[in-house]
Parts: C-alpha cells; sequence; structure tokens
C-alpha cells in the first residue's frame, strides 16, 4: 500500500510543483495519472523513489516512511520500487542480460556485480521473465541493437527483477508508435495482475489511459482534481484537467486556498 | 525601370565596415610587429642563416649511403624504445583511471577532491615528457625505468583529461535508471558509467601509445634509454652514415606505430 | 532496427535456464585465448628481461628526497636569465610559426588529393609524413649540427613540426571542400589565380587561422625542449640549471613554462573559440 500525505515539493523559491497533495494506491490496481504537461506527474512518481527530494509530506510503503531514508536505507528502500522510464535508460553498450540483471544490483555483492557472475536463481528468473515478455533470445544482444518495444520491454523486466512492491512507470509509452505502445500497456496491465503488483502509470494518452487503468488520477499543476474509476472521466472532467494555463493556477490566490 | 543600385541609393560596396577594416589592420599590424620585433632581436648570426642550405647539403651527403653494419643493436634497442612506449602507456591508462574519476565533475566526491583531480592533470600535461625526463633521469639514474616513469606522468594527465570529459558528457539517464534500483555508487559506476566511456578509454589509450611512441625515441638524448641513446652517440662521434640508419629506424618504427594503432581502432572501436 | 542474433545457448524448450556468461570481447576462442597468452606474455617477458639496473632504481628515493629538497623553495634571483630565456622562446615561435604556416600553405595543396596530380601528391604526402614521424628534438639536434648552436636552429626545428601538423590538417581541410565553388568560377571564366583566391581561400581560411594559433601555442611548448638539446630559449636554460645541480634555479623555471602554458593556452583558446 502506498499511502501519500500532504506532499509537497518546491524547486528553489518558486512556486511548488506539488501543492498538498494526498494520493492512496491499495491492492494490485492499474493506476494511470493524466495532466498536460508541467502538471507534475513526473515529479510525483520521482518523489517516491527519491530521485527527486520532496520538500515536504509523507510518502509510506507498505508501513515505511520513505522520506527521511538515507545511504544504506534509502538504498533497500529503492529495491522495493520499480521504475520504467520514457526514454528506457537502458545502458546501451552492454547485452540485455546485463540490463535486466542491473535490477538486482541492489541485491547481489559487489564482486557478483563486477565479475557478472549473477546467482544462479536471478539468471533463471530473469530468463522467465524475458520469455513471458517475448526477448528472451535476445539475452546476449547488445541493448542498442533493439527496436523501441524490444528496449521498454527490457525496462520492464529490469524494474520486475527488482521484486518490487510497487512499479512506477513514467510516460513508458511516450517513445513508442501506437502500436508498441499499445502492446506495452497490456504487457503492464497484464504483468499486474500475473505478480499482484499495485501499478502507477504517468500517461498522456487518455484514450489508452481508459482503457489498460483500473482508476485514473487527474492531475491539474501540482494538485489532483480527478480520481475515480475511467468510466467516470467524460468531458467535463476531462476539461477541467486540460484547461488552464500554469501561471493563472498558481497566482490565483482563490484557487491556491480551494 | 530604375537600376537596384539606384532604388537603394548606392553603388560602391565594400566587403567590411569601416570599424571591421580598422580591426582586421590592427590585428595584421599586431602581427607585423610581433615578426619585425622577432627578427630584429633573436640572437642568430646571419651568415649562418645564408650558409644553412650548404650545411644541411653537406650534412645529408656525410650520411649517403646510410650504414647498417651496426642494424643487430639498432633494431634491439628500438625494441627496447616500443616496451618503453608500452609499458609507461600501460600503466597511465591505470593510474589515469582514478584521476579522471576525480577530475570529472559527475563523479568526483567534493569540491576538493575535483580541484586535486584537475591539478594533478595539469601539472602533468604542461611539463613535457623530456622535462619530466630530465627529473627522473637525475632520481633513477640512466635507463628505461626513468623512460617509462617520464612519459607515465605525461600521460597521465592526456589520458585523464579526455576520460574526464568523456565520463561528463555521459547519458545521465542510465544512471538515474539505477540508482532508482538502489544500486549503490561502485555498482552504478561499473553498470551506468563504465560501459558509456569504454570506447573513448581505449580510443584515448590507442592514440597515446602512437604519441608514446614518438616521444620515445627522443628519451635516449637525455639518457633515459631507447634508441636515442645510439642516434646520441653516433652524432656526437661524427658517425652520419650510423645515424642516417637510425633516423630511417625510427621513421620505419614511427609508421609502423601508426599502421599497428590504425587496425586496432578499426578492430576494437 | 531489430537485431537477429539466434539464441547463443540453445536450451531446450521448457528446462529453465540458470546459467549465462557475458559474450567474450573477442568472439573466436582461439584468437581470444592468443590475445591474452600474447599480452601475459609480453608484459612478463618484457617485464623480467628489461634493462634495469634496480639498484640504482632504488637510490632514487633518497636522490628524490635530495632533489626536492634543493628544488624548494623554487629560486627566482636570476630571474633576468629566466625572462631572457622565455622572450628568447618567444621568438623562436613567433618565427618558427610564421615560416612554418607560409611553407604548409603549398606543402598542403601537393598533398591534396583533389588538387594536386599524382606524382605532387605523393612528394607532398612525403614531406608531411617525415615532418610528422621525426620528434621535434630529434630534428633539433640534426639542426644543432648542421647550423650551430642557438635559436636559429629552434627556428628550423619548429618550422618543420608545424609543417608537419600545419599541413597535414590544411591538407584534409582541402580535400572536404566544396568543389561546385571552384566549378561556378570555372564557369565564369575566372582565371586560375582568381578561382583560387575566391572558392578555395574562403573555405580554407577560417581553419588556417585556428590552426596558426593553435601551432603558436603548440610551438612555444615545444620550444621550451629543443633547448634542452641546445637549440635556443628557456630549454637551454633549464638544461645548464639542471646540469649544474641548481635545482631551485630549474624548479622556478618550470613553475614559470607551466604557468605560460597555461595562459598560452587559454588565450589561444579564446581567439579560436571568438573566431569560430
Amino acid at each position: 500500500m502506498l499511502k501519500i500525505t500532504d506532499l509537497v515539493k518546491r524547486y528553489g523559491s518558486g512556486d511548488p510543483v506539488l501543492k498538498n497533495l494526498d494520493l492512496m494506491i491499495e491492492g494490485e490496481s492499474v493506476v494511470s495519472i493524466i495532466g498536460s504537461s508541467g502538471a507534475g506527474k513526473s515529479t510525483l512518481l520521482r518523489c517516491i523513489n527519491r530521485l527527486v527530494e520532496p520538500t515536504s509530506g509523507s510518502i509510506e510503503l507498505n508501513g515505511t516512511e520513505l522520506t527521511h531514508l538515507r545511504g544504506r536505507a534509502l538504498r533497500t528502500a529503492r529495491r522495493k520500487i520499480g521504475m520504467v522510464f520514457q526514454g528506457f535508460n537502458l545502458v546501451d553498450r552492454l547485452t540485455v542480460m546485463e540490463n535486466v540483471q542491473s535490477g538486482r544490483l541492489g541485491y547481489i555483492s559487489t564482486w557478483a556485480a563486477l565479475s557478472r557472475s549473477y546467482p544462479k536463481a536471478d539468471i533463471r528468473r530473469a530468463f522467465e521473465l524475458m520469455e513471458r515478455v517475448g526477448i528472451a533470445h535476445y539475452a546476449d544482444t547488445r541493448a542498442d541493437q533493439l527496436s523501441g518495444g524490444e528496449r521498454q520491454r527490457v525496462g520492464v523486466v529490469r524494474a520486475l527483477m527488482q521484486e518490487p512492491e510497487i512499479l512506477l512507470a513514467d510516460e513508458p509509452t511516450a517513445s513508442l508508435d501506437p502500436k508498441t505502445s499499445e502492446q506495452i500497456m497490456g504487457l503492464l496491465r497484464d504483468l499486474a495482475r500475473e505478480l499482484k503488483l499495485p501499478v502507477l502509470i504517468n500517461i498522456h494518452n487518455v484514450t489508452e489511459a481508459k482503457e489498460y487503468t483500473d482508476r485514473i488520477v487527474g492531475m491539474r499543476y501540482g494538485r489532483i482534481i480527478f480520481d475515480d474509476q475511467p468510466a467516470a472521466l467524460d468531458k467535463a472532467a476531462m476539461d477541467e484537467i486540460y484547461s488552464g494555463s500554469p501561471h493563472a493556477d498558481r497566482s490565483d490566490p482563490l484557487k491556491e486556498a480551494s | 525601370m530604375t537600376s537596384i543600385s539606384e532604388q537603394f541609393g548606392r553603388d560602391e560596396w565594400t566587403r567590411f565596415t569601416p570599424k571591421q577594416k580598422l580591426r582586421r589592420w590592427a590585428i595584421l599590424a599586431a602581427c607585423a610587429i610581433a615578426i619585425v620585433w622577432s627578427l630584429s632581436s633573436i640572437e642568430v648570426v646571419w651568415m649562418w642563416v645564408w650558409g644553412a642550405p650548404a650545411q644541411m647539403g653537406d650534412l645529408f651527403g656525410r650520411m649517403y649511403p646510410p650504414d647498417a653494419s651496426n642494424l643487430g643493436t639498432i633494431l634491439n634497442v628500438l625494441w627496447d624504445t616500443v616496451n618503453i612506449a608500452t609499458f609507461a602507456t600501460a600503466f597511465a591508462v591505470l593510474m589515469s583511471l582514478p584521476v579522471a574519476y576525480l577530475a570529472a565533475q559527475n563523479t568526483t566526491p567534493n569540491q576538493a577532491t575535483l580541484w586535486l583531480g584537475r591539478l594533478i592533470l595539469v601539472t602533468s600535461r604542461s611539463v613535457n615528457t623530456i622535462i619530466w625526463a630530465l627529473l627522473f633521469v637525475a632520481i633513477f639514474g640512466p635507463g628505461v625505468v626513468a623512460g617509462i616513469v617520464a612519459i607515465m606522468f605525461r600521460s597521465i594527465g592526456f589520458i585523464g583529461k579526455l576520460l574526464g570529459e568523456a565520463i561528463e558528457e555521459i547519458d545521465k539517464r542510465p544512471v538515474e535508471a539505477l540508482e532508482a534500483t538502489g544500486a549503490s555508487r561502485l555498482k552504478v559506476i561499473a553498470y551506468a558509467i563504465v560501459p558509456q566511456v569504454m570506447p573513448t578509454f581505449w580510443a584515448v589509450a590507442i592514440l597515446r601509445w602512437d604519441i608514446n611512441l614518438r616521444e620515445s625515441t627522443v628519451l635516449g638524448l637525455v639518457g633515459a634509454g631507447g634508441i636515442g641513446i645510439i642516434l646520441q652517440g653516433a652524432i656526437d662521434t661524427f658517425n652520419w652514415p650510423e645515424a642516417a640508419t637510425v633516423l630511417l629506424a625510427i621513421l620505419a618504427l614511427v609508421i609502423l606505430g601508426e599502421v599497428v594503432s590504425a587496425f586496432l581502432r578499426r578492430r576494437i572501436l | 532496427m531489430t537485431a537477429d542474433t539466434p539464441p547463443r545457448s540453445a536450451a531446450p524448450q521448457g528446462t529453465p535456464r540458470d546459467t549465462w556468461s557475458r559474450p567474450p570481447f573477442i568472439a573466436n576462442p582461439a584468437l581470444r585465448w592468443a590475445v591474452y597468452l600474447g599480452a601475459i606474455l609480453y608484459f612478463g617477458w618484457v617485464g623480467v628481461t628489461m634493462p634495469i639496473d634496480w639498484g640504482r632504481v632504488a637510490e632514487g628515493l633518497g636522490r628524490a628526497a635530495n632533489i626536492f629538497g634543493g628544488a624548494i623553495p623554487p629560486s627566482f634571483e636570476r630571474s633576468g636569465l629566466l625572462i631572457d630565456g622565455f622572450l628568447e622562446s618567444l621568438k623562436i615561435a613567433i618565427l618558427a610559426t610564421v615560416g612554418g604556416v607560409l611553407l604548409s600553405i603549398p606543402i598542403a595543396f601537393m598533398a591534396a588529393r583533389n588538387i594536386a596530380p599524382l606524382p605532387v601528391f605523393y612528394l607532398g604526402r612525403a614531406i608531411i609524413i617525415v615532418a610528422r614521424s621525426f620528434h621535434p628534438v630529434i630534428v633539433a639536434i640534426i639542426f644543432v649540427k648542421a647550423v650551430g648552436f642557438g635559436p636559429f636552429a629552434g627556428v628550423l626545428t619548429l618550422i618543420v613540426y608545424s609543417i608537419g601538423f600545419v599541413a597535414k590538417m590544411l591538407a584534409e581541410r582541402i580535400e572536404e571542400i566544396d568543389y561546385g565553388q571552384v566549378e561556378a568560377m570555372r564557369a565564369a571564366g575566372a582565371p586560375y589565380l582568381s578561382t583560387l583566391v575566391y572558392a578555395i581561400f574562403p573555405q580554407i581560411m577560417p581553419r588556417q587561422i585556428g590552426l596558426s594559433i593553435y601551432q603558436l601555442d603548440s610551438n612555444l611548448r615545444a620550444s621550451a625542449v629543443v633547448g634542452i638539446v641546445g637549440a635556443g630559449g628557456i630549454g637551454a636554460t633549464l638544461a645548464n640549471a639542471f646540469g649544474r645541480y641548481d635545482y631551485d634555479f630549474a624548479f622556478a623555471i618550470t613553475i614559470v613554462i607551466v604557468g605560460v602554458i597555461l595562459v598560452s593556452e587559454g588565450v589561444s583558446g579564446q581567439i579560436r573559440k571568438r573566431i569560430q
């Protein structure tokens, strides 16, 4: 269970990007976050695994408070949070297997990591997951030889190798063509079911959000203004999420108070 | 119909505005003054200058035909020269890794280590191999050790600088991704940074080996081992035919080195 | 852009695979082991057989202490000598750059495949290769023997050194020029020299100016070392100080050399940045 309470993130001395945000994610649901660019979706996701330092508030994952962790404790917590990126963020010059195993780096010894002598169980799991998403035959191929969809599959397997308790996906399909994009969304939904894993997806494509996720959270400039079943996302809700300018939203004191 | 020049009211064209012209003349004048100053004050016996072509001709005349009677020794020492370059490059490559790590803004632990790294690079790079060799010959005595250490000291700065720049230019997204998996600093470096700088690493190592091969041919002139010793000996005893052989051997070595490094570059990169 | 490498380990379907090793850097195992073994043998054998007098090397620590003890603090007492040496180095560098750059232009045209006829091209390339292959210090001792000690030998040496670099880079630039511009000039009936001035020079001038400034910087560096074998400049001063065990003065000279090189590198970098 992920519980976010009163989260604020402010870059420098500017207006906050996240404003007193509350969000709760339970069970194995697939939740999508929609909203226009600059709404703070990416910042929210990155606050959860602390790639971005939250300014104040609390983020709790299965009973562990994440916001104050440091050093080893932070790394241990991060192991349990898988992340899939828009740009895949693979290491191009390593093989697919090395990229996949890099999801285990938080678990294995430094020597095993440097010498590439991965534990048998990890290799078995890697092959199973790669088989599941259809990239097992690329184990020895360098990551930069793969197509976009295949690369994102490597990214997904890397995140799943962490045996995460939650999966974060930051615009996982924004760099892909429409067909591949649907495949990846379907894959994320199915894997969430199979692995009983909550998944939190930032997404631009509302149609895909409606089709592949169980719940939609609409953000506008640092606040959650919609949170319901996909079916409840009607035209009026859409207009509200995608209207307004950041300037008006941030400087209007009335809205600030709401 | 009016012509264009009439329309615009002008029929003159110059490439530069008066201000630009002035600047160009000023730069030209500064260059001219520098040259005149150098020519007029340099301590040269001008008579020798006019005699130089004849002197050079005479020298090359005495070199011909090259005397290959000592070829065995020459080749032997040439092999030593190659070894000096290779060993020095190998050591320098290893030692430049931590220096590059310190001197790259995105890997260095803190500000103090950053400046330490940069200080090492600048010192190493600014002192020429021959000057390093003078120092190390005084320390270790004449021989290959001084040569290896001298070349190594000069190469660390060169390799470290280029490698440090490569580290600063890496794609940071994989680094972020691996940090998100909970990997420790060392593992992030090994998996996200090292693979990205490997091509530069090999390219720089090969390039430096090629340069070091050239540098190691002159170490002997200050006593730091290699073919330079034989060259110095031949010149000091006015044995010009043998000096010619040594020069040809050096030429062959350097060209061979270029061929080898081009081959390695093609194979590895 | 899909790779179609087949699976390397063809495990039968159904049995879980639990071993994996990274594909080796060199795919052919025989070649791989040959390379590894060759490297080990080379470093081992050469390392052992190198003509090293370990006893003498072991004394190094004491001597190093002596030298550094003598070098600190650096002595700037004879700064007159130091400044004279530097000015001479600067003069050598300026004259060698001018001479080298001027000579580089015809040689570069000779060595450009798209301009020069084949025999001339080979001659041009040969000049460049010879000029590049010999370290300036070797060129310097030959010139010192031919024309005597002093800055003149230094200037000649660095002219050769400049040709090796400037002519090579310039020839490459000439080979890359847009030939359409030359054709346009010819089509307009321009004579040979005008074609050169209007179609080729504008294309190579920025590179040439950048190279000249870079070469001035590099000549200044090199002029510090050719003096060590008697070709004038600060190098001669340094070699003398070192030879007389005046380590404090030698250290002072080295510090100033490093400072001047850093300044000159910074200035030349700034100028080149502004030109481009």
